[in-house]
């Protein structure tokens, strides 16, 4: 039943979103207000609709309904609950529901919210369900989620092992909130585009929701290295893995959009950047999708599936030759009223930050097509790794860190050198002094001591405005908790924009820490035998196997002491999965603010005498997670209604 | 920027779609040796089953040359059964499936040959020489070897039964 009924609300509903984005265009082009709202009717229907679908596959799921060939492949009788609810996404089909989903939610949101965008709502609503009817095309089509599989198994295969983590319903849900809220800003750029109304208007109104979107997408990347650090087992949190640099590229360019709006509310130029970036991360998230269902470039994440990539691809190109197209054809309009007047200046440090993240953007897209690129030109395959990455982006991101130091306090216009001195003096010479300490604690490595002392620099200069600030408002006899609290209030923009700096920072620190100082070994011990690594003792006291619902276990006991008093034990396992075949490793680790033990589980011998394992002592690597809380704090606070206009301390000058 | 020119900006985004497009026709695991075309490098290696095992022994045969390990999942799981296959299907022909176990254990090797019930020629790689000659990279990878001891194409990732016929099928 549920397969029929699915596949049913599915065609109506693709069928009412290529209605609502026809009705919704022809009523904003000859202004019948009529098509309009039944075009807003269409999409609250196409949101009921979708909704209907994932709840019956969820139920599908939970009540093991195997004649859903995507629900006996993505589960068995063994799947815990709560896994069964993730399944629901576990897995190509299920994944572009969830996707279909949200966009449906957030085309509801807009039409809650932005029905009084007078001209540019119609277009906004046309282009969404436009994009939502294409999802839904895939769900109908080369992606089939209620397909029936006759005749219906006893028990499904199961969903692969990997996906049995916690970190299974925050990462993908997270990058598709992240990706799928940058369709609003794009249909509200083509809006602008289509209306001749490309001034100021669209990028206010949807301010927040690039915020939004964003601040999904970082948290989707972030949790994403915990995910694989935590369950890969292989000790690292980010591998330019094809399918990681296509969630990395519309973040790039999502950056740079945040920062190059603020230009254009301030200076009014960058009107046609602005257009074509939110085109171009709005692009660079289907191009995500693309690459992660079309199996074109080799990853380990990819599910390759057959026509689906025909499909992205078709649509991206579509979405490029008209987006872009329009963007030519309203050229004129789009020029410049403010100019540069100096290098020196906020603009220019605007300007060279988008210009470092679009070569960031670039070089990544490069990298990961380069296997397809080499292949077309020279017949030869090879594939860029790790290193290229690095080597490429590293001075592009240690630019990045300089800027965020300079931008948010130089002079809009024209730095004098009276406003460089009174802002920078301080925050330089303490960047420097921060270079000589590291260097005198034996910090060896350059590139260490350089993102160091820059990340110093920028905390500096955060400190400097936010003391500066503070106490013109003691000067004015406010207390210092008042001060403090209406400052980041009042200007929540700025202090929320500096807190996910200071996020990013600590991010920095960690992924710079990591990458610097970690070590490990791998080594076989026999019951009762030690290791030493960095300080550390690990003890292999023995093995015990047990059996779980789903799969069998054997688990190994380490104990860790580090010279103190103070021992853990770790308990590393493999995890058996009749579906498998080969063991998944279950990672045990002690987390610490200065550093992680990190214990694999490695071949073992049957009666438990002895084990292979792999010890790591990763360094810093705590602080991407906290990095990760300080910017969802920060992105809370930019986006906390402003209050800048209410209050008793209207007199103060901003 | 001209009037004409600036049309050039949705074009642009031509060639970046041909070149994706152009990802559909290749397969992303049919990975190149410089080896093809060359002559098989000689090895010398002693079977599971104690038999000597060399390829001046195996001449005049096409030889399919897999290497494999029984940690590597879940691609040698899924190619078990394919080589397997193949051999049976093959054997009469003059082909022969010759595996080699690379950086493993003697023990969980053997449980692998006998889990999938293989019947064809398996060796392990003791201290994986015989994996550098060939320039492998991972497991699973696959020579086919024509009968005059060239090596005619090689295969990165599991096997399936069209892959081995693609590739056999000529040298027959």
């Amino acid at each position: 039943m549920i397969p029929e009924l699915g596949a049913g609300a599915l065609m109506v509903a693709l069928g009412l979103a290529v209605y609502g984005s026809a009705a919704a265009g022809i009523g904003g082009r000859t202004g019948r207000a009529a098509l309009v709202e039944s075009a807003q009717h269409a999409a609250l229907a196409v949101f009921a609709l979708v909704t209907a679908c994932l709840l019956l596959l969820a139920w599908a799921f939970l009540s093991f309904d195997f004649s859903v060939r995507y629900v006996a492949t993505n589960t068995n009788l063994g799947t815990p609950f709560y896994y069964r609810l993730t399944a629901v996404w576990g897995a190509l089909e299920g994944s572009i529901v969830l996707w279909a989903w949200m966009l449906s939610v957030y085309t509801l949101i807009v039409v809650l919210r932005h029905r009084n965008a007078r001209e540019l709502y119609p277009w906004v609503l046309s282009v969404m369900l436009g994009v939502l009817a294409f999802f839904l095309l895939v769900m109908t089509v080369p992606a089939p989620v209620f397909q029936r599989l006759t005749p219906i198994p006893a028990d499904g295969r199961g969903l692969n092992p990997l996906l049995e983590d916690s970190g299974m319903i925050t990462h993908p849900v997270a990058l598709y909130l992240g990706f799928t809220g940058f369709a609003v800003p794009f249909a509200f750029a083509i809006a602008a585009l289509v209306t001749g109304r490309v001034g100021d208007a669209w990028i206010t109104t949807t301010r927040r929701w690039t915020i939004t979107a964003w601040y999904f997408l970082s948290l989707g990347l972030l949790i994403g290295g915990w995910w694989s650090y935590h369950v890969l087992g292989w000790g690292g949190y980010w591998a330019w893995d094809p399918v990681e640099n296509a969630a990395f590229m519309p973040w790039l360019t999502g950056t740079a959009f945040l920062h190059s709006v603020m230009i254009q509310e301030r200076r009014r130029m960058l009107r046609l950047w602005n257009l074509a970036l939110v085109i171009m991360t709005f692009a660079l998230t289907l191009f995500g999708t693309f690459l992660t269902r079309s199996g074109i470039i080799a990853s380990v994440h990819a599910f390759t599936q057959g026509s689906i990539g025909v499909f992205f691809l078709s649509f991206l190109a579509v979405v490029l030759v008209l987006a872009f197209g329009l963007l030519a054809w309203r050229w004129e309009a789009l020029g410049a009223q403010g100019e540069l007047d100096s290098v020196v200046s906020r603009e220019s440090a605007f300007l060279l930050n988008n210009v470092l993240l679009v070569a960031a953007t670039f070089t990544v897209f490069f990298g990961t097509v380069f296997p397809l690129l080499s292949e077309a030109m020279r017949g030869v395959k090879i594939s860029v790794g790790a290193p290229f990455f690095n080597q490429v982006n590293v001075p592009l991101f240690l630019g990045l860190i300089f800027l965020m130091g300079v931008g948010p306090l130089i002079a809009w216009r024209r730095a004098s050198l009276e406003n460089l001195r009174r802002n920078f003096l301080w925050p330089v010479v303490i960047g420097i002094a921060a270079a000589a300490v590291f260097r005198l604690l034996g910090v060896r490595s350059t590139l260490a001591v350089l993102t160091l002392a820059l990340t110093v620099f920028v905390a500096g200069t955060i400190t400097v405005d936010l003391v500066r600030a503070t106490r013109a408002r003691l000067r004015i006899g406010e207390r210092l908790p008042a001060a403090l609290g209406g400052l980041l209030l009042r200007h929540n923009r700025r202090y929320g924009g500096f807190a996910v700096h200071l996020g990013i920072l600590i991010v920095a620190i960690g992924v710079t820490g990591s990458q610097a100082w970690s070590v490990h070994t791998e080594t076989t011990l026999r019951r009762g035998e030690h290791t030493d690594l960095a300080g550390y003792r690990v003890r292999f006291d023995g093995l015990a196997a047990s059996e779980e619902s789903n799969h069998f276990k054997v688990t190994g006991t380490f104990t860790v002491a580090n010279g103190r008093a103070d021992t853990t034990v770790l308990r590393p396992a493999k995890k058996f999965y009749p579906q498998e075949q080969s063991p998944i490793a279950y990672v045990d680790y002690r987390l610490g603010l200065r550093e992680d033990v990190y214990v694999v589980l490695g071949d073992f011998a049957r009666d438990g005498s002895q084990a292979t394992v792999r010890l790591q002592v990763n360094r810093l690597v705590s602080w991407i997670w906290i990095g990760g809380v300080v910017l969802t704090l920060g992105t809370a606070l930019a986006l906390a209604p402003e209050r800048r206009r209410t209050g008793a301390a209207q007199e103060l000058p901003a | 920027m001209t009037r004409g020119m600036r049309w050039l900006v949705p074009l642009s985004v031509l060639p970046i779609v041909a070149l994706l497009a152009y990802g559909f026709r290749t397969d992303p695991r049919d990975i190149p040796s410089p080896l093809v075309g060359r002559t098989a490098s000689p090895f010398a290696l002693t079977a599971f089953d104690g038999s000597s095992l060399t390829l001046s022994g195996l001449h005049g045969k096409v030889v399919v040359l897999n290497f494999w390990a029984s940690w590597c999942n879940p691609a040698c799981y899924d190619e078990a059964p394919v080589l397997e296959r193949a051999w049976r299907t093959y054997r009469e022909r003059g082909v022969v499936v010759v595996g080699v176990d690379m950086q493993d254990t003697a023990e969980a090797a053997q449980a692998f040959i006998q889990r999938f019930g293989l019947t064809f020629a398996n060796a392990p790689d003791p201290q994986g020489k015989m994996a550098v000659e060939y320039g492998v990279y991972g497991v699973p990878e696959t020579f086919f070897v024509a009968r005059d001891g060239t090596i005619r194409a090689k295969h990165v990732g599991a096997l399936t039964d069209a892959v081995i016929r693609a590739k056999l099928e000529p040298l027959l």
